[in-house]
Formats: structure tokens, sequence, C-alpha cells
């Protein structure tokens, strides 16, 4: 345990956080564990109230936890008051000082840490040149755009060079395109800072394009902590599966497993491999999730090994979205890239396969 | 046919006249209610004074303005400044200042704390904060009377737990007044504290716990400069009632301890001087005025510097 604890950031470990007491008692984090590593951009991804926002308060210092302990680089942190640990914040809502100009929100936390005058205007210059935010250092910050409100918490936060950065929804208050353009900056920026991120959102794209890996939470626990790819293509539960991206759900009989592939029965008889967890045998019924972008449609008569009709197609530029009805009565949309020009033309009402490829089919555990 | 400019015109001028209809009863009120005895103390300022209060119409004195500052003596005509009226005014100041910031010191706890309960809460703190209002001022402050007098509560209490052996003379002090002064015009410094405390955002708060500023920094570079329009109007709303105290001196300090709303009252009354009277309430009315200009520059000109 101490040795990972030095390269870990951040440790959590068995932290419960219960809000109220007696009737009114509300658990916002069921008994949690997570490391963090040291220079990882790390999402904690969930719906709202799911307890991500909760557990970066926790980290933060604005909650105190109900059990449990949190380290950072293996010192217990989790009963020091905020301005005692080493780490710092970017709010949803900026919560940027209203009374003080960009430069003064800059230099408040080198400030307050006691610094000298020469470094704490040497790394506030340093630090505006970092947003570009230069030209607007003498500006109130009620008089620059919610972008350069959002670079100004950045470089605030930045300005004291935490051990740790924790950004609650920063960007969920920009329009699109800057949203898509603040994304690439802040991993830029986390690369060039070195800095640990830890990135709450419950915005599924954000946490796939900006992360080294993400917790996927709900209901107060973590479901699944792993890289994009491992989130996205092995979802080890429905929650997961189905939160992150779009996925077909269907049942199914394990025929027979080795090692992380399983063979699997489907409804229509057909044989198809699938990814497997640890703990299936033979026999068991279970969930399978497949990616819409991992099926193909194909002739009725082809190997496919579902068959339904088709009841809508949705055109997307890149992409045809066809959702069809199989046999069974479920539902399942295929989704194909127009440029491929495989899988023929279908039409509304048209009769058609759908074939399956090895790694399309994953086993949930739930 | 008129032109287009006259037709202009025509609706320009019908604006105007409804503009100044429309505003008539607010102007009414201002000069009947506030200029118009403005404007007839000045006038009785400059008047003689009456050998029976009043003073004689239409001749012109300056008695009453050199006697807010100067004395004459009656046998030899020396003249000398009015020592008691000086002293008065020093007094009068003095208290007020106390009791504004001493108001200050426990209304911004008090309006902080309900400022952060919860907001169905806050209403029920807020409605507590104005029941006093509902007695009226010459009753609280006998009341008040009942709590510091030699016998009172205060003294009792302390007494009792052993803290002194005689009773300690509150009564008849600038300390009663203060007593007094601060219970009363309390409300007036929380209220307003609270409306802009309400207005702020905690999260701001958090923003400076988390950037490394302790309690004590917080509360003096984030939550004060935040609430700065609270604090001047809390301190107006207090310190001008307070320089005008009359019920409070009169019935807690005795006649040994005017404040200026008692001299100018023995003016118009025993003394039968209104000119003086008339005077010195100008000369009260300049002097808060000056100070407020002074006080609310200063204050927002250091809010915009560096909060």
């Amino acid at each position: 345990m101490s040795e990972t604890a030095g390269r870990n950031a951040i440790d959590v470990r068995g932290v419960r956080k219960v809000f109220g007491s007696g009737d009114g008692q509300v658990t916002a984090l069921e008994t949690v564990s997570v490391s963090i590593r040291e220079n990882e951009f790390f999402t904690l991804l969930g719906p709202s109230g799911c307890g991500k926002t909760t557990l970066l308060r926790l980290i933060a210092g604005f909650e105190f936890p109900t059990d449990g302990r949190i380290m950072l680089h293996g010192e217990d942190i989790a009963l020091l008051p905020p301005f005692r640990r080493p780490v710092n914040t970017v709010f949803q809502s900026y919560a940027l000082f209203p009374h003080m100009t960009v430069a003064e929100n800059i230099s408040f936390g080198l400030e307050m840490l006691g610094k000298g005058r020469a470094e704490i205007d040497g790394r506030t210059a340093e630090m505006l040149k970092l947003v570009q935010m230069e030209e607007l250092a003498r500006r109130k910050t009620s008089e620059i755009s919610g972008g350069q409100q959002q670079r100004v918490a950045l470089a605030r936060a930045l300005a004291p060079q935490p051990k740790v950065l924790l950004l609650d929804e920063p960007l969920s208050a920009l329009d699109y395109k800057l949203r898509k353009e603040m994304q690439i900056e802040l991993k830029q920026l986390q690369h060039e800072t070195g800095i640990t991120f830890i990135f709450v959102t419950h915005d599924q794209e954000e946490a796939l394009t900006m992360s080294d890996r993400i917790a996927v939470m709900s209901a107060g626990r973590i479901l699944q902590i792993g890289t994009p790819h491992d989130i996205y293509e092995h979802p080890a539960e429905r929650f997961v599966a189905g939160f992150i991206g779009e996925t077909n759900f269907l049942d199914a009989e394990v025929v027979a497993t080795a090692a992380d592939r399983a063979t699997v029965r489907l409804p229509s008889g057909k044989q198809i491999a699938a990814g497997v967890p640890e703990g299936f045998e033979p026999g068991a019924r279970v969930s399978l999730a497949i990616r819409p972008e991992r099926a193909q449609m194909a002739p009725e008569d082809g190997d496919g090994a579902l068959r339904g009709v088709v009841e809508n197609i949705v055109y997307l530029g890149t992409d045809t979205h066809f959702h069809l009805r199989l046999d069974g009565g479920d539902m399942f949309i295929v989704r194909q890239q127009n440029s491929s020009g495989s899988g023929g033309s279908f039409a509304v009402g048209d009769r058609a396969g759908i074939i399956l490829g090895d790694d399309a089919a994953q086993i949930l555990k739930d | 046919m008129a032109s287009a400019q006259e037709v202009a015109r025509q609706i320009e001028r019908r604006d105007i006249r409804n503009r100044w209809l429309l505003s008539a009863p607010a102007l009414l009120i201002i000069f009947v209610a506030a200029i118009g005895p403005l404007f007839v103390m000045v006038a009785y300022s400059f008047m003689a004074k009456g050998d029976y209060g009043d003073v004689r119409f239409g001749e012109f004195s300056l008695d009453g303005w050199f006697s807010v500052l100067f004395w004459r003596d009656i046998f030899d005509d020396t003249i000398g400044f009015a020592d008691a009226h000086l002293s008065i005014l020093w007094r009068s100041i003095r208290l007020s200042f106390i009791t504004t910031a001493l108001t200050l010191v426990f209304g911004f706890p008090t309006a902080y704390f309900i400022a952060t309960r919860p907001p169905h809460t806050r209403e029920v703190w807020v409605f507590l904060i104005t029941i006093p209002f509902w007695t009226n001022l010459l009753i609280r402050t006998f009341a008040m009377q009942e709590v510091v007098r030699n016998e009172g509560i205060l003294n009792s209490v302390m007494i009792w737990s052993g803290i002194i052996d005689q009773p300690v003379q509150i009564m008849y002090t600038d300390a009663a007044i203060l007593f007094g002064m601060v219970y009363v015009y309390l409300p007036l410094m929380v209220l307003p504290l609270y409306a802009s405390m309400e207005k702020l955002d905690f999260r701001l708060i958090e923003a400076g716990y988390d950037l490394y500023a302790t309690r004590a920094r917080v509360l003096w570079r984030i939550i004060i400069p935040l609430v700065r329009p609270g604090v001047i109007a809390g301190s107006i709303l207090v310190f001008i009632p307070s320089l005008g105290a009359y019920v409070i001196p009169r019935v807690l300090g005795g006649g040994k301890n005017m404040m200026l709303g008692n001299l100018i009252e023995l003016q118009f009354g025993a003394g039968r001087n209104w000119p003086l009277g008339a005077a010195m309430s100008i000369t009260v009315m300049l002097i808060v005025m000056l100070a407020l200009l002074v006080y609310v520059r200063n204050a927002t000109r250091s809010g915009v510097q560096h909060g």
C-alpha cells in the first residue's frame, strides 16, 4: 500500500458521505475507493446527483467525509480545511471575485500563500500569458465574456501551482464551439503544466475526448474505472453501456467461455462471440451490449446473426442510422458510415439481416 | 395641414406637460413636507427671539447663529465660547460614533447568521429582528431603564454571580445612553447588512478558502468588500438618528448627560430661544450632510480601488 501511495496523486479510500441526520439523511456517496495517478487527466463522469461533485468537494475540502480517508501523495488530508490543501478548484460558476480585476483575481492565491511581491507579479504575468489574457489584466471580471472568465478562473486556480487541479463542470456554461476549443486547450494545459487534473462532467463526449482515465458514477457509487477505450468498448455494467454512447441490449445465454471471450447463443438460435468479464459460467442468462457501429446491415438471406424489419432510417451526414424491429420484438440500431458503400440500400419496411463482428458484443455484469 | 416638425413639437410639448402632471404629487410632498419646514427653520434662525418663545416676525437678527458657538456675559458683555454647547456637540458625535461601531460589531455576525440560514428560516429571523419596532420607543427606553438601574436586572445578576458586590452606577451615565441606543438602533444596522449579505454569492467564500485564505482573510478580503453597500447604509441609518436622539438620553442620561436633541428641545421649550434652536438644528444637519458626503465618498472609492 505504501509504495503505491507515492505514485498516486490522490488516494480515496473507503470514503462515504452522508448529509443530514435522522429521517432527512441522504447518502451522497456510498463507500468509494479510487486512486488517481500523478499527472493524469482523470474524469468523474455521471448524471446529476450521482455523487461526482460531492467526491470533488471532499477532495477540495469543502465537505468532510463521514467515513474513510483521502490521501494526497500519501498524506491524509481528509480533515484539513481547504486553505491547508495544495489543491485548487475551477468552479462551475467560475466564482471570480467581482470586486477585483483579472490580475488581482489571479494573484489572490499567491498573496494568501505569503509570496513576495516580485514572485506574485512574475507568476501572475506568466499565468496571464498562459491563458492569453494579458491585455485584459486590468479589467473587472464583470467586464469580460464567459469564455474569458473561464480562462481567468483557470489561471487563478493554476497560479499557486497546486498538486492537483479540480474542475467542476467548467465548460458547461460555454456554447458548443467554445466548449470544443476549450476541451483541446484544457488538455494541452494539463500536458504543459504536468499537474494532475480531476475533471467532473456529465457530458460523455467531453469525458471521452479529454480523459486519460474515466470513473463512471451512478447513485453514489463508482461503477467502472478505465481508459476511454475500455469504458466505451468494454462497459462492465448496463448503466455504463447505456450512459456512454448509444447501445443495443440483447438477452443471450452463455454457451462456452475461454479466457476473456465467450460464445453466446442468441434467442434466434445463432451463436456469436462476445467479450466477457470474469465470473460467467456456461448456461448463464446474460445481457449483451452491442454498439450500433459494430453491427452491419446485410441482405435477409445472408449470414446475419439477427433479422428484422427496417422501421426508420435517419440520415446524419457522415452516418445513417437504421432502426430495426427484430423478430423477437426488440428494437436494434445499426449505424452505417455513408462512405463505406457496403450493406446495399434499404428502405423502410424492408426485411434485413444484421451481421455482428467477432468483437461486437460485450457481456454485462448486472 | 401641420408639418411633421410641428406635429413632433406638439407631441413633445404634450409629453413635457404630462411629465409635470404625473410628478406633481411627489413634488408637492417633497415641497410641503420636506423643503417647506426646512425653509421655516432657516427663516426663524435669522429672526429675533420673542420674550416667551416664538420669534419676532420680520425682525432680522444674527443672535441665534451667534449663540450656537458663542456666549455673551449678561453683566459685562464679554464674549466667550459656549462650552456647554460644544461639549454636548462633542458628546453627541462621540456617542453616535460608538453606537454605530457597536451596532456594526453586533449586527455583522447577526446578519451573517441570518443570511446563512435556509431561505424559509431566514424570514423567521428577520421577523424576530423587527419585533422591537412594535413597541413604542419610550416604553422600550423605560424597559431599558429597568435593566440598567442600580437595582435593575444587570446589577442584580452581576451581584448574584459575585462579579461585583456593590451596584455599579450605569443609570444617568453615557454608558446607559449607549446601552439604550445600541439596543434601539441595532435592527437598523442588521436589516441593510442582511439585505446585502443575502445577495452575497457564498461560492466566492469557498473560492477564497480554496485559494489559501484563512477565515479572517476571507472576512476582510472577500466578505466585507462585497457587503460594503450594506455597511454604508447601516452606518448611515444608525448614525443619523443617534446624533438626533432625544428620548433615550432624556430617560437614560438624565438632565446632566444631554445630547443635541435635548439641547435643541431645550431652546424651543424652557430656553425660549427659538432662533437658537433653529440655528442649532441647521448646524447639526450641515454637519451630518458633510460627514455623510466624506464617508460615502471614501467608502465607495476604496471599494473601487482594491476592495
